[in-house]
């Protein structure tokens, strides 16, 4: 299927990319900026209570829709407040820790489910990698967002079931690198010798098989997490993910919608937010790649 | 020619819409009772039992999925709730507005990736390729939704030059296409561009400067039809990510297609709709990757070989 060959070009049609050069030339400042700014996400994500003047979900009827302090709203409100009155800087904290939250759950599911079933596929091969592989070409042949949405509207909304939908997102990538790496280090001398050492095959495979697929595998997150975040942000900006009152930044991004005209404040930080976000992770995702990798800066120049 | 290439692509296609339709199957018997799902809530007793009756819902697992893949095979994917008219029409009815935006979309993804992507990578390094390169980072970054809304705030409400929402005119048709094709430019762009430097380094391309073949003629008749073939394949994959976009963007801009059909099915739970839009698009993906397939092989014999030989190892 074309979806398996192109996915082996990527990588290395992706490496010599313009970002390597960019980091070559400027690596203190853009990455500087962009590691800076995923640090005060994080921060964001995990003081949110802390860090936020009002709680997300105080609503002050009498201060609706005031502009942010710096366009002459009321100084306490610094992005101003929503249609309930609410604070958007407060909200923006707490649902960049939504955002972030879900999207490193479901991470961690892709990633685990994906990589464990390429390991056994490589090490079963036959009918079970045959229904592994179709299940995989399976995945990358329909938008994951069309088969979120099928399954939300068949089992009804809500949160465990969300952050499971969207942890499956991307398990074929891992599965399929996870199943080259097994197969390509099978037939490697070491992990022959350890086997004829009577070592039992699950011990070869988390002894060390796994410990060399970690960088490759760090790489496939960074590709993988900012499109973990825009699906979460779709399914909410939709009004299908994450339900009120509970908020996410596509949440906002949605809810800020049908104010543009009166408060475009309420939605449009809240999509700076993401974009920055996916961006940075890319951004650092390239840099990580060459750090990672070294001679393929040298092999494509 | 090789038939047998065909026929494996041909029969993996088909694996795949099975496979979609068993998984519809499943997830609408693990999530309840279809009969009180499908139905609205108002539904009578005589209604329900003839919609028992017509999925043989008494019946084993087994010959419920006989029947249900029948039913399917014969595009009968049940009725919507909404009106009672069957899913597939109510669907069918949103396909030439969800395919001109679709199509419109591809077209200026190919307008503006493959030129800007051949352009950078003839000046790589120069002005031109940092600002193609950056356009890509930016398109594969941006989520289409939020680039939409800000295009309705500057376009729309600010500047008052476009339409935000409806159809109609070529004044509506602007904003959601280029909004859904900005992705997919700036992905098509990054492949040219790596596609053509591969080439151009390629011997061939030495020995045609060599022969004294003039530099435009090298690049479009020597360089652009060898670094087609995974252009091709990446556009291709990327209609994919036109169908996922446009159920945001016909969202965002009240375009009346197929997308926002299915947003507003998911919303009422009106899965007879919900059911028809899934297959409907597993069928589109399947049939487009099996043209890319074909394409692929007719471009470049040597992958058909390559993967009989795979196929039948």
């Amino acid at each position: 299927m074309s979806s398996i060959e192109i996915s082996r070009q990527m990588p290395a049609l992706r490496r010599h990319g313009f970002l390597t050069r960019i980091w070559k030339r400027r690596p203190s400042l853009i990455i500087g900026l962009c590691i800076g700014w995923l640090a005060l996400v994080i921060v964001a994500a995990l003081f949110a209570p802390a860090l936020a003047p009002f709680d997300y979900a105080e609503q002050s009827l009498l201060s609706r829709l005031k502009p942010p302090a710096i366009l002459g709203g009321p100084e306490q409100y610094i992005l101003g407040s929503d249609n309930l009155g609410r604070d958007v800087f407060s909200r923006l904290l707490y649902a960049m820790r939504t955002s972030i939250l879900i999207a490193i759950m479901a991470t961690v599911i892709g990633a685990t489910v994906g990589t464990a079933l390429g390991i056994v596929a490589a090490h079963f091969r036959g009918f079970v990698d045959d229904v592994i592989m179709m299940m995989v070409d399976f995945q990358a042949s329909v938008p994951f967002l069309i088969v979120a949405l099928a399954v939300l509207a068949f089992f009804g909304n809500n949160f465990v079931l969300l952050i499971v939908l969207i942890g499956l997102f991307g398990w074929d990538g891992y599965a399929r690198i996870a199943r080259g790496l097994v197969l390509s280090t099978n037939g490697q001398g070491y992990a022959f010798a350890i086997r004829t050492l009577g070592v039992h095959p699950a011990r070869v495979y988390i002894r060390h098989v796994l410990p060399n697929m970690l960088g490759v595998i760090m790489v496939q997150i960074t590709l993988n997490f900012p499109e973990i975040i825009l699906l979460e942000t779709s399914l909410s900006f939709l009004g299908l993910g994450v339900q009120p009152p509970g908020t996410s930044l596509g949440l906002m991004l949605g809810e800020g919608r049908n104010y543009l005209t009166t408060a475009w404040w309420m939605g449009i930080p809240a999509g700076m937010v993401i974009f920055l976000t996916t961006l940075a992770i890319s951004l650092v995702g390239d840099w990580l790649r060459d750090l990672l990798d070294p001679n393929l800066g040298a092999k494509c120049e | 020619m090789n038939i047998q290439f065909y026929l494996t692509k041909l029969l993996r296609g088909l694996m795949t819409l099975l496979l979609a339709v068993t998984f519809v199957f499943i997830v609408l018997r693990a999530s309840g009772d279809p009969a009180e799902m499908m139905l609205s809530d108002e539904a009578s007793p005589q209604a329900i039992e003839a919609f028992r009756e017509r999925w043989g819902l008494d019946r084993s697992y087994l010959a419920q999925y006989g029947t249900y893949l029948a039913a399917v095979v014969r595009g009968d994917f049940g009725d919507s709730f909404r009106d009672g008219r069957p899913a597939l029409q109510v669907v069918v009815e949103r396909i030439p507005a969800t395919l001109q935006l679709g199509i419109t979309a591809l077209l200026i993804t190919l307008i503006i990736g493959i030129p800007a992507g051949i352009l950078a990578a003839l000046h790589r390094g120069k002005l031109v390729d940092h600002a193609a390169m950056s356009f890509t980072i930016f398109g594969q970054s941006v989520p289409n939704f939020f680039l939409g809304i800000v295009l309705i705030l500057v376009f729309s409400m600010t500047l008052r030059w476009l339409p935000s929402s409806g159809t109609g005119t070529l004044w509506h048709l602007i904003m959601p296409a280029l909004t859904l094709a900005t992705a997919t430019a700036a992905t098509v762009a990054r492949f040219t561009r790596s596609s053509m430097l591969d080439v151009l380094h390629q011997p061939y391309m030495r020995t045609a400067r060599a022969k004294g073949i003039p530099h435009d003629r090298r690049v479009l008749r020597h360089a652009l039809p060898n670094a087609a073939i995974p252009v091709i394949t990446v556009v291709g994959m990327r209609i994919g990510g036109l169908i996922g976009g446009a159920v945001t963007i016909e969202t965002v801009f009240a375009w009346p297609g197929v997308g926002m059909l299915l947003v507003n099915a998911v919303n009422q739970r009106d899965l007879a709709v919900v059911q028809a839009v899934v297959l409907l698009i597993a069928f589109t993906m399947v049939t487009v990757n099996l043209i890319v397939d074909f394409t692929y092989g007719w471009l470049d014999p040597r992958v058909e070989v390559h993967n009989t030989r795979k196929a039948t190892a």
